[in-house]
């Protein structure tokens, strides 16, 4: 263990100082460095630093787990979590680039020519962003108290001083290039372990076909752990146990909020030109598909080892690594029959183990007996994917206050130097808020970031689509959209997720049969996004025209050349 | 008349433009909302390999598929682009 602790330190140390060295030198000095790095960015480091934005904590630590859970319903976050990139790349990359400004709002403002319309964006921005980071901090808290054994609140405190360290000092430019280092950090921190786990099970190194391979007793892995999870109880890993209309309806929520995250769309402000913007989004994709094919192999190879390690067994001959997750209250034992054994079952009157879906990844390679730098690694590549999506969130927080609020709402005057204060004041300011959460968790770190997806979708999403296919669109029908939907979506959460309207937390599995459609407060986005569609097509229908110039900026967004820089 | 000429040249670009996104955005529904959640258990009585093929395109193809699809966006667009003279900056 020892070993481990020397190896995990050495890693993230080497990685941190890496951090910061490239903070230090992509200092933003203008705001436009600061909000889009410069405008200069190349389609491959863009297409790097976006899929590090993108795979946050939750994709990294949290996913595997909950696929190796969830089994065929886990496909909601591989399919949803990638099929939105293609909505980006072909609905929004190319024309909000064109458009060239620095933000979200700038183009809900503009496009529907009106200051309203723009702090209702500001306000659905910072929604999305604070539900979203407070996920990553409980990241950044859980891989320092394992691995390092400080405390949580520590971890999470000294994640934030790095974060404020180059989110401050580099703006978008510092937070670009250090994405860039942290996706080649967690790529491999990710790979490594799969790699390793795939040939000790199945002989393929390719853990993409490994998942589908025979084990080492001739059997397909994929049948034998539907054997072994109907033995226990469980349903059969490839079939799961969400009907499938909650499983379309939270596929579709997770697409659409993700071309509607502000953090992921801002990053397509900072290519050169329109193609790049094209490329950029195809490149992001590609990068993040190698971790999301290869979440659901290690969800197979996860769960079965798991079951065949603990079930059933002597709890006096578990391994060492059950007791070290043991100490953290992520891995909990309750000997409930007295006879020593570990009775892992669906039934929970039986189950004497309960399994934090955030430690499957995160434990894997001890469990299957990896080498310490291994284990190590893991650790420096969750703490880059919670890092690099903190900062991206945080830049994006920081440039609606300063950016859109301060400058485009209260005080146009202000000078670019006394805006880039602004700003880096506002990033301090959101790192604080940040840390708060990180200290005080929401919960399960994936489901609280799904709901932020819920969120994106029911607000952004048809504002911008409908701003860019449909000249005739105008500010009335946008901004009642934008706040239908929102409100719809943030009334459901409340009632579903949170039991706000029937005495709270404990009241929410009961309301399951209550569920509007058969769908969750996870899928519901697609529902409130359809509603915003709806309410801002007939609001469209009875107010005014859209004014001429407008019409003509639209169609000027709609031819790639002539893109120039992004400007004030 | 020069800027009739240029608007029609524009309208044609968003056109075509249209249509590659009606094509793509259908094979982009049917893969993932057809073959991974619709038709996922008639699909899942053919094996590929270990995999019964609805949950292989659910956790696996589906992926795959929306990378290729970006990329034949992109050179669709960029000969788009060159056609219609919008191809620099």
């Amino acid at each position: 263990m020892e070993n481990v602790q020397i190896w995990t330190y050495v890693l993230v140390g080497i990685t941190f100082s890496l951090y910061i060295g490239i903070a230090i030198w992509s200092r933003a000095g203008s705001t436009k460095e600061f909000y889009v790095a410069g405008g200069g960015v190349s389609p491959l480091a863009n297409g790097m630093a976006t899929a590090a934005d993108w795979m946050s904590a939750a994709s990294f630590i949290s996913m595997a787990g909950l696929i190796s859970f969830m089994g065929y319903d886990g496909a909601v976050y591989l399919m949803g979590w990638t099929g939105g990139y293609v909505l980006l790349a072909l609905l929004l990359a190319p024309y909000l680039r064109k458009f060239g400004k620095f933000t979200v709002p700038d183009f809900i403002g503009e496009r529907y020519y009106s200051k309203t319309a723009r702090i209702v964006a500001v306000l659905c921005a910072l929604l999305v962003s604070f539900t979203y980071v407070a996920g990553q901090m409980r990241g950044v808290g859980v891989v320092f108290s394992r691995f390092l054994e400080v405390d949580i609140n520590t971890g999470v405190i000294i994640g934030m001083i790095i974060v404020l360290f180059y989110a401050v000092l580099g703006g978008m430019k510092g937070i670009t290039y250090t994405q860039v280092a942290q996706y080649c950090v967690l790529i491999f921190a990710f790979m490594v372990p799969a790699i390793f786990i795939s040939i000790q099970m199945t002989g393929n190194p390719i853990p993409q076909l490994g998942m589908g391979s025979k084990g080492t007793d001739g059997i397909y892995l994929l049948e034998k752990l539907n054997g072994l999870s109907t033995e226990l109880g469980f349903a059969e890993y490839t079939q799961g146990s969400k009907s499938m209309i909650d499983v379309f309806a939270i596929t579709a929520a997770l697409m659409v909020g993700t071309a509607g995250l502000p953090h992921v769309i801002v990053r397509f402000f900072t290519v050169k030109r329109v193609k790049d913007a094209r490329k950029s989004a195809g490149l992001a994709l590609l990068f993040i598909a190698i971790l999301y094919t290869t979440a659901p192999a290690i969800a197979v190879f996860a769960r079965t080892n798991l079951i065949n390690t603990v079930s059933g067994k002597a709890y006096s001959a578990m391994p060492i690594w059950f007791s070290n997750w043991e100490k953290t209250g992520l891995l909990q034992y309750n000997d409930k029959n007295g006879d020593g054994r570990i009775n892992y079952s669906a039934d929970a009157a039986n189950n004497e183990l309960f399994v934090d879906r955030d430690i499957m990844v995160l434990a894997n390679p001890e469990i299957a007996d990896l080498p310490p730098w291994v284990i190590a690694l893991v650790a420096a590549g969750g703490l880059a994917a919670a890092l690099s999506t903190a900062a991206g969130l945080l830049l994006v927080i920081s440039s609606s206050v300063s950016h859109d609020l301060i400058k485009n709402v209260f005080n146009p005057k202000i000078t670019d130097k006394q805006e880039l204060l602004a700003a880096r004041l506002s990033a301090v300011g959101a790192v604080c808020v940040a840390g708060y959460f990180g200290i005080n968790p929401p919960g399960f770190v994936a489901a609280v970031v799904a709901l932020a997806f819920g969120l994106a979708a029911a607000s952004f999403f048809p504002a911008i689509i409908l701003g860019i296919f449909y000249k005739k669109m105008n500010k009335e029908g946008a901004i009642a959209g934008m706040i239908v939907g929102i409100s719809l979506m943030v009334f459901y959460m409340l009632k579903f997720k949170f039991g706000l309207f029937d005495g709270g937390k404990d009241a929410v599995a009961g309301l399951k049969s209550q569920w509007w459609f058969g769908i969750s407060p996870e899928g519901f986005g697609t529902v409130a996004m359809l509603v915003n569609f709806a309410v801002s097509l007939v609001f469209n229908q009875f107010t005014a025209g859209v004014p001429e110039p407008v019409q003509q900026m639209v169609e000027k967004i709609r031819i790639p050349s002539g893109a120039g820089e992004a400007t004030h | 008349m020069a800027s009739k000429s240029k608007s029609n040249n524009a309208r044609d670009y968003w056109r075509r433009n249209l249509r590659y996104l009606f094509v793509l955005l259908g094979i982009w529904f049917v893969i993932s909302f057809g073959a991974g959640i619709i038709f996922r258990e008639s699909l899942d009585s053919i094996q590929l390999g270990g995999f019964p093929l609805g949950f292989w395109f659910a956790q696996q193809g589906a992926i795959y598929v929306f990378v290729i699809l970006i990329f034949v966006y992109v050179r669709l667009m960029n000969k788009l682009d060159q056609k219609h003279g919008f191809d620099q900056d």
